[in-house]
């Protein structure tokens, strides 16, 4: 893929980063620090391609399943405790 | 290639979908809903890729799925709400150590294939093995494995700039001659090394910078590995979780009047300046029986929690006592400093485990204005974040900062073990001001004692 259509990506991404995450309020900072976590597990997409695909000697068959095993961690560990914290976040019923 | 086609027709649908995930982490009334749609977008990028015709082999997949999904539930079960700042640590540290793995797979199989292909690899490598071993140092001071002082030592900035310039030399030879095996694993190895000297000399109250800084890299990292792998996906959730960690940066060192910099190689623990004031003031102490009168006639009352609170885990008694006020006809709200505990809204997960409404929680901003018409201004577990030195005293190391005004309240109580200054090491003016009382005493304690107070004046 051409370098510079990635940096276009890039770009773009960073702008919708930084306007959507300007918006959640300071309350919601601990959720949100975990809920990039487990976006950031999205490695996981990167981590099967080395897992299943390249994953030929010892070396590669390690890393592999270990990026899969970390990436997972992320993802799983992060939406569920989002969740979990999210949870508590009540209005006051009245 | 049609396959091809369809897989990145779903990575649009995802980063979509990530994105209104962040959009709806807004508000409270829909994160909810945000973090599901966010779990989706990751189901299903997860799916194209396992079924794109790519991958030949499931077993080391499965195994990898297995063990990482299975520490991954137990850990976010089991982990308490006070050490959520060491778990969010935690997953930074998985995640930068996922996309080192990532691009070493890529490296040994493919090589460096261009010279965009060996930037980005160095790039990815150095971002990826500091953030690894840094989070493991911020992991190993929350959960106080390891000091949470700052850990200082002669030769210091010499040891960071030798190491720093190494990275950087053998970096530029790495590009240059990508073939270098090697030269591919002492930078990883450099970078690592350089990632623990980075923040063992950080303070445990600088932790929430720490943390945000850790998790922009962790973002940039996912980011790099992205264009190693040539992979929009990654590019797209890696600036999201980028832009995250700065904005977060930039928010916790505003409320700290610092700059990045000065967090970083400040090491600001270690220069404890006595702030020349030698003459003899007098704190007024107060037991727990007149403040329950106090605190029986107040009609407003603003509860200021910081990291004590935690620490004391009063969080839960702190609700029966505003539910005690509250009955009692008294308005009960919490200011929150943006830098109160060891990461970005900390204190308002607490608060809400502890099952007080998020209505009641105010940011400084919205409480300041306010606080003049408050009856009582109780301190739990804070100092700094209300010490009024920093409007007036230009000497002070905290001058500038932005503070909750607890002093404009009719009445403060500070409930604090000691005397003993904050993390700043410097004396809080506000202990000695005319309507400031000190309750001393484990804050769990004494709020417990008032609670009782309030129960026993019922009967």
């Amino acid at each position: 893929m051409d370098l510079i259509y990635l940096l276009f990506i890039l770009a773009l991404s960073v702008f919708l980063g930084f306007a959507l995450i300007s918006r959640v309020p300071p309350l919601l900072h601990t959720p949100l620090m975990s809920e990039a976590n487990a976006i950031c597990g999205i490695i996981v997409v990167g981590a099967l391609i080395a897992a299943g695909a390249e994953a030929r000697g010892p070396l590669t068959i390690f890393l592999g399943t270990s990026a899969v095993a970390l990436a997972t961690f992320n993802v799983i560990g992060g939406y569920l405790v989002t969740e979990r914290m999210l949870k508590m976040f009540k209005k006051k019923d009245k | 290639m049609s396959n091809e086609f369809f897989t990145n027709l779903i990575y649009i649908v995802s980063s979509v979908l990530f994105a209104f995930g962040l959009k709806f982490l807004g508000s409270p009334v829909t994160a909810r809903r945000g973090n599901m749609l966010s779990a989706s977008g990751m189901l299903l990028a997860v799916l194209a890729t396992l079924f794109n015709g790519h991958i030949i082999s499931f077993q080391w997949i499965l195994i990898g799925f297995i063990i990482g999904g299975s520490l991954g539930a137990l850990v976010a079960f089991k982990a308490a709400m006070t050490q959520m700042p060491e778990m969010i640590a935690l997953l930074h540290g998985c995640g930068a150590m996922a996309s080192v793995f990532v691009d070493w797979t890529a490296y040994h199989v493919h090589g460096a294939t261009d010279l965009t292909n060996a930037i980005t690899l160095y790039l990815s490598i150095v971002i990826g093995g500091l953030t690894v071993t840094g989070s493991g140092i911020a992991w190993g001071k929350l959960s106080e494995k390891i000091p949470g002082k700052p850990i200082l030592f002669t030769g210091q900035k010499w040891l960071n700039t030798a190491i720093i310039s190494a990275i950087v030399i053998l970096g530029i030879m790495f590009i240059i001659n990508p073939a270098r095996y090697d030269l591919f694993l002492i930078i990883l190895g450099l970078s690592m090394f350089f990632g623990i000297f980075m923040v063992i000399p950080i303070g445990g109250a600088d932790m929430p910078v720490v943390i945000s800084v850790l998790n922009s890299y962790s973002g940039v990292v996912a980011c790099t590995t992205g264009f190693v792998i040539h992979n929009t996906l990654l590019i797209v959730v890696g600036s999201l979780v980028g832009a995250n960690g700065i904005i977060l940066s930039i928010i916790m060192c505003k409320a700290m009047n610092r700059s990045i910099g000065n967090v970083i190689f400040g090491a600001f623990g270690s220069v404890i300046k006595k702030t020349g004031t030698d003459e003899k003031k007098e704190a007024k102490a107060m037991s727990v029986e007149d403040a329950f009168l106090i605190l029986e006639n107040a009609k407003s009352v603003v509860i200021i929690p910081g990291y004590g609170m935690a620490v004391a885990q009063a969080q839960h008694a702190v609700r029966e006592l505003s539910e005690f006020l509250e009955k009692n006809g008294c308005d009960v709200k919490y200011a929150i400093h943006p830098v109160a505990g060891r990461m970005p809204g900390h204190m308002n997960v607490l608060l809400a485990e502890a099952n007080i409404p998020y209505d009641q929680l105010l940011e400084m901003d919205a409480i300041n204005p306010l606080m003049d018409s408050v009856d009582v201004a109780i301190v739990i577990g804070a100092n700094d974040v209300v010490n009024p030195a920093s409007r007036h005293d230009k000497s002070s190391p905290i001058y500038g900062m932005p503070i909750i005004n607890a002093d404009k309240a009719k009445t403060v109580f500070v409930l604090k073990r000691s005397m003993a200054t904050g993390f700043a090491g410097i004396e809080n003016d506000l202990f000695y001001y005319d309507n400031c009382r000190m309750i001393f005493g484990d804050a769990k304690q004494t709020i417990q004692a008032l609670v009782a107070e309030f129960k026993s004046s019922q009967h």
